[in-house]
């Protein structure tokens, strides 16, 4: 029962404030979804606790859904460590974003729309964490999809809302592709796609090959990397990174639920979920890896450029899923949900923050218009420095440090441990951090600090967010502090196994925990003076010296043109995938159907039936037509031949 | 298994509210309406009961109706399993929301309109419940008329030349059928569908006479390249006759296939399905692209449709449990969906009388009703789960990928590119704000047109999450229909036919 209202009571609450917000009016609409998700949010840390800590895990069946032939798929909730962790995690997090929106939303005029999306969004992550077999993880994930579009297009006037929402959804669409190719090919290797089924084959399938696009592979690497695909297209890995920093166009509160905490983390969920595949899958691993640690590294040195402070926030988000992707890949599945957990705390805490800037600010998104903003916003200042010091991992090593120090540590030691080619992926995980500690800090400096950059009146008339908006920062700067070091010995410490149980599978040459105790001394430090060289530098350009950063871009430019377009990646998309796929449709259209199709065959009888024979038929050289209609037959036998290797059965066909 | 029974019921009694109607003088449109309604209304109460009595676990022929007819052997039989009895229930149900559909939107001849519109309702459930193939034809080539003279008479400025495309492509189709059919009866000695899907034809008799089936089911798709005439019928036809002909004109094909070409020509079948393949995955992706490009919003739901018909050829083709289940449930959400697609387009072309998408923008604004049932089966048309569009969509694809990974693969792109061109006519429609003059004071959907979707919004939405109602009344059919095909085909390989 615990479980139904946990996943029930948010969709519950969108469905009350979604079909009859009109007729309640919008303040009893705030009221009930967040209610709803107060109540959702505290029962799923009682399930935390029955769960991770007492050692209860169960299978809740719902409801029948796909049965066809051997496929019979079930709604039901997988309840284990690794799904109460998401549960704590979506509902703490949804309902404090919930409860911030009643204040930063005040204005608007269709907030029980909003309250309705919000909650639509809470309840699909829920199906999407409880999931218990592949097809419901894909309604989880698509549904997600669905809310995080309506939600980044939530103000449909504004044109770049709008493109942002197609573009979000189009590309995790790309990433989607992969995904249920993963699935398909997972049903017709195992010859099911419930969880608990194929976790228990893909021991046996260790190494088998798999025919897949005319090429023999091992099984188990394609099913890992399709799947793999649907990851990287959720959390914004590079490649399929370009929806991210565009979902800023959504309000605030979203960026922080959805494009922070929660759905963006869904990747590297769904990669600890299905360990049980992936450590079958070492050359998928090394992807995971690799693909982790570029995006930890590309997202932040596109970071250092920013001058919206919400993509500032959004590029850190997509460097810290890259470290959580490394720690997927070497194997610290552990460290990669710790990471999960303590960053959901830091990064909503600073796109909160970040709207609370905004929000004083009347709607300002711009760093350079900001600055001297602390003595103004004396609580929203704290709480972002609160975050900015867990985000960038401060604390002494072996000692006491932030939340964000005690995830990241572990993960960049791990990386360490984990011995990648020339340690390759150790070495972009410090950089990254040291990159990452300065764009936080250049974000704080630009912010509150310095000489003011804003007219004179929206500085005056800058206030203090309502306690509404200040009481979620403040428990979100809790955490952001404590989450570590509370949570620190049942995630990654010595405990850790009885704590996650089966719920993360470490294979028999998984041996990262034992090399993690044998790194040396110095890697301990590494992250710790990268922070420190991060803090100093971003110091010396943004509060020291002012002038060094725009003589830095002059003496720079071409570099710092290159990372200001985020490595022109949209403009290669446009190039490459936009522009030709319209048009390729145009030319289908109006010369393959228009021309050829219709010029040789219906035009062609309907206008002699019509006696309007002159005019249509004459109209263009009748023949080249027919020529390429037939043309176009032939292609298609040819296509069909080279296809399916069976020339000989053709020319048999024809033959007769 | 003599006399008539409920099958005949339900296919004539559309005819007997026709009969009435004619009755009628031509001003009382009031009255020819609500008859219409009326009667569409009991013949759906009638298919609801066949629903409810249909037992799903049996793969035979139900409510078996036999009379002699034409003498010889050729008789008068009816009956349903359960590939078919669903497509009834559809067609059933469909009808009143056409009626309701045209309520204001036809003011001319609205008496022939009714007529029309109930006599091509017999045709298209006869289609399903005929056993017998010269019943088969009748019924359906003679939906050909009604559909033919709805587009022509009531439709837009290009009617004739739509009306002509479309009826000219699918009768050349028919005509090939027509001779296989006759070729068919001088070999079996019956028209019996029954004895036929039991009945071996030797292999190379299969192979011409599965020519000539594909030849009418695949414009009846439309497959491609024989797929040009839908957009242009679609432009053209009024709302109530784009419903009827995406929700169930286009599903004579897939059901074709099912009831005649796998079961009766299957070495054919097992031959040709590279070619199925090939066509179904370009018409994909072909028509995906072209749909990206259209700018009318009628012709990008028709071009839509060819893509979504794709899924439904390559399920047919992979002859496995699956990819049979996903084609049948396709078809019956295509029904649905793409029917409430033109009944949405309907709606505002009623209030603004124009097609063109970029005529619209930002109707979100005074329209907030009409923008989420639009939403709703934007969503449901782009296959998102949690919406009847999903699940055969999956089915399809899931079996595609056991039988050929490039097919998969390719077919599953169209997943992306669904969502692209959906997703940007949305932007383009609804989104945005509202600042053209003639939208200033459009108002949204009335109870009428609300009543009109209410019952597609449930069930698209029903469907999507607990699709057993369907899946159940297939299983055993398909099951049956599979197991007859694999074993049919193992038996023509053990005659050891040459060259194949």
């Amino acid at each position: 029962m615990i479980y139904h209202a946990i996943v029930f009571l948010p969709l519950l609450g969108a469905l009350i404030a979604g079909f009859l917000g009109r007729a309640i009016g919008p303040r009893p609409s705030e009221i009930i979804t967040t209610l709803f998700l107060g109540i959702a949010a505290a029962l799923s840390w009682v399930a935390l606790f029955q769960v991770g800590f007492a050692g209860e895990t169960a299978r809740v069946p719902v409801l029948r859904w796909v049965t066809s032939g051997e496929l019979d798929v079930s709604w039901a909730f997988r309840i284990d460590t690794l799904t109460a962790v998401m549960l704590v995690v979506v509902n703490s997090v949804s309902f404090l974003v919930h409860l911030y929106s009643i204040g930063y939303m005040h204005e608007d005029d269709s907030r029980q729309r909003f309250f309705a999306y919000l909650s639509l969004f809470t309840f699909a992550m829920l199906a999407l964490v409880t999931s218990d077999n592949f097809l419901q993880m894909f309604f989880g994930w698509e549904g997600v999809g669905l809310a995080s579009y309506l939600l980044i297009g939530f103000w449909y006037q504004k044109p770049e809302a709008n493109a942002a929402a197609i573009k979000a959804f189009v590309v995790n669409r790309v990433g989607d592709f992969g995904f249920a190719l993963g699935i398909f090919g997972t049903f017709a290797v195992f010859g099911t796609i419930s969880f608990d089924a194929v976790f228990r084959a893909a021991p046996s399938m260790a190494g088998q090959p798999m025919e897949f696009l005319g090429y023999q592979l091992d099984t188990m690497t394609v099913l890992c990397l399709l799947l793999f695909m649907g990851a990287m297209g959720k959390s914004a890995q590079f490649l399929l990174h370009t929806w991210l920093p565009d979902a800023m166009e959504g309000p605030t509160p979203v960026s922080a639920l959805i494009h922070a905490a929660t759905m963006v983390t869904a990747g590297v969920f769904m990669v600890a979920r299905l360990s049980p595949m992936f450590e079958w899958a070492p050359v998928a691993l090394q992807v995971v890896t690799l693909v982790g640690a570029v995006t930890a590294f590309f997202a932040a040195t596109v970071g250092l450029v920013q001058n919206d402070i919400k993509r500032v926030v959004a590029y850190s988000t997509c460097s810290q899923l890259g470290y959580m992707f490394v720690a997927c890949g070497i194997g610290a599945y552990s460290a990669a949900i710790f990471h999960l957990f303590t960053h959901a705390f830091f990064k909503a805490l600073l796109f909160l923050g970040a709207g609370s800037v905004i929000h004083a600010m009347h709607h300002e998104q711009d760093m350079r218009n900001m600055g001297g903003l602390a003595p103004k916003i004396r609580i929203t200042w704290i709480v972002m420095l609160i975050g900015t010091l867990s985000l960038t991992g401060v604390g002494i090593p072996h000692l006491i440090g932030f939340a964000g120090f005690h995830s990241k540590d572990a993960i960049i030691e791990a990386a360490y441990a984990a011995h990648t080619a020339n340690n390759y992926a150790f070495w972009l995980l410090v950089v990254a951090a040291f990159m990452t500690a300065f764009y936080s800090w250049r974000l704080i400096f630009m912010t509150f600090h310095g000489p003011t950059r804003a007219d004179h009146e929206t500085y005056e008339h800058a206030h203090e967010s309502p306690w509404v908006m200040l009481i979620p920062l403040l428990v979100l700067a809790l955490g952001a502090v404590a989450a570590g070091f509370a949570f620190k010995a049942y995630f990654i410490g010595d405990g850790y196994k009885e704590f996650w149980r089966a719920s993360l599978f470490e294979g028999a040459d998984n041996h990262i925990r034992h090399a993690m105790h044998e790194i040396p001394g110095w890697v301990g430090w590494a992250p710790f003076f990268a922070m420190l060289a991060g803090f100093s530098l971003s110091y010396l350009y943004y509060i020291a010296v002012p002038s060094l950063p725009a003589a830095t871009a002059r003496a720079f430019e071409p570099i710092y043109l290159f990372l200001l377009n985020k490595w022109y990646f949209d403009e290669l998309y446009d190039f490459i995938f936009v522009r030709p796929a319209f048009w390729l449709g145009r030319l289908f259209w109006k010369k393959g159907d228009g021309a050829i199709i219709d010029g040789l065959g219906a035009d062609n009888l309907a206008s002699r039936v019509l006696q309007t024979t002159g005019r249509v038929v004459k109209l263009q050289t009748g023949y080249v037509y027919h020529y390429a209609f037939a043309m176009l037959i032939g292609v298609a036998l040819i296509i069909t031949a080279f296809m399916f290797h069976d020339i000989r059965a053709l020319i048999d066909g024809v033959g007769r | 298994m003599t006399g008539f029974g409920v099958l005949s019921l339900v296919t004539f009694f559309p005819i007997f509210g026709a009969l009435l109607i004619a009755a009628q003088n031509r001003d009382a449109t009031r009255n020819i309406r609500w008859i219409a309604l009326y009667t569409s209304l009991i013949t759906f109460g009638i298919s609801l009961y066949i629903w409810a009595k249909f037992d799903n676990g049996v793969a035979t022929f139900q409510f078996v109706e036999q009379m002699p007819w034409l003498g010889g052997s050729i008789n008068y039989k009816m009956g349903v399993d359960g590939i078919s009895v669903l497509f009834v229930v559809l067609t059933a149900f469909l009808m009143p929301l056409c009626i309701l559909a045209s309520w204001e939107s036809i003011e001319d001849r609205v008496k022939e309109y009714m007529i029309a519109f109930l006599v091509l309702e017999t045709l298209m459930i006869g289609v399903f419940c005929a056993l017998d193939l010269v019943l088969f034809y009748l019924f359906f080539e003679g939906g050909l008329i009604p559909m033919f003279l709805i587009i022509g008479v009531w439709g837009g400025p290009r009617r004739v030349y739509a009306s002509f495309k479309f009826f000219l492509y699918t009768l050349l189709g028919s005509v090939l059928m027509l001779l296989a059919m006759m070729a068919m009866y001088w070999h079996a000695g019956t028209t019996d569908i029954p004895t036929l899907l039991a009945h071996r034809f030797p292999p190379d008799m299969q192979w011409w006479l599965w020519l000539a089936f594909f030849a009418s089911f695949a414009v009846k798709m439309p497959m491609w390249p024989v797929h040009t005439w839908l957009p242009d019928a679609h432009v053209e036809a009024p709302t109530a006759g784009s419903v009827i002909l995406a929700g169930i004109l286009l599903k004579m094909g897939g059901y074709g296939f099912l009831r005649f070409s796998l079961p009766m020509f299957p070495v054919a079948s097992e031959e040709f399905a590279p070619l199925v393949f090939v066509l179904s995955v370009v018409a994909i992706i072909y028509t995906s692209l072209v749909a990206l490009a259209q700018e009318d919003v009628k012709k990008l739901i028709a071009y839509s449709s060819v893509a979504h018909m794709g899924f439904v050829t390559m399920g047919i083709f992979c002859f496995n449990v699956q990819g049979v289940d996903g084609a049948i449930f396709q078809m019956l959400s295509h029904g649905l969906v793409s029917g409430a697609l033109f009944l949405c387009v309907g709606v505002v072309y009623d209030r603004m009388h124009t097609r063109e998408i970029a005529a619209y923008g930002g109707l979100v604004n005074r329209m907030p009703i009409y923008a989420f049932v639009f939403m709703l089966f934007t969503m449901a048309n782009v296959g998102l789960p949690g919406t009847s569009g999903f699940v055969g969509e999956f089915l399809t694809l899931l079996a595609a990928f056991k039988a050929n990974t490039w097919v998969a693969f390719l077919a599953t792109t169209g997943v992306i590119l669904s969502a692209a061109y959906a997703l940007y006519l949305y932007r383009r429609m609804i989104f945005g704000t509202l600042d053209k003059p003639a939208l200033k004071t459009i108002t949204d959907m009335s109870y009428r047109e609300v009543a009109v979707f209410a019952l597609l919004v449930i069930l698209v939405v029903l469907l999507g999450f607990y699709p057993a109602p369907i899946l159940d009344v297939t299983a055993v059919s398909v099951k049956n229909l599979v197991s007859n095909y694999e074993a049919a085909l193992k038996a023509a390989t053990a005659l050891n036919v040459p060259g194949r």
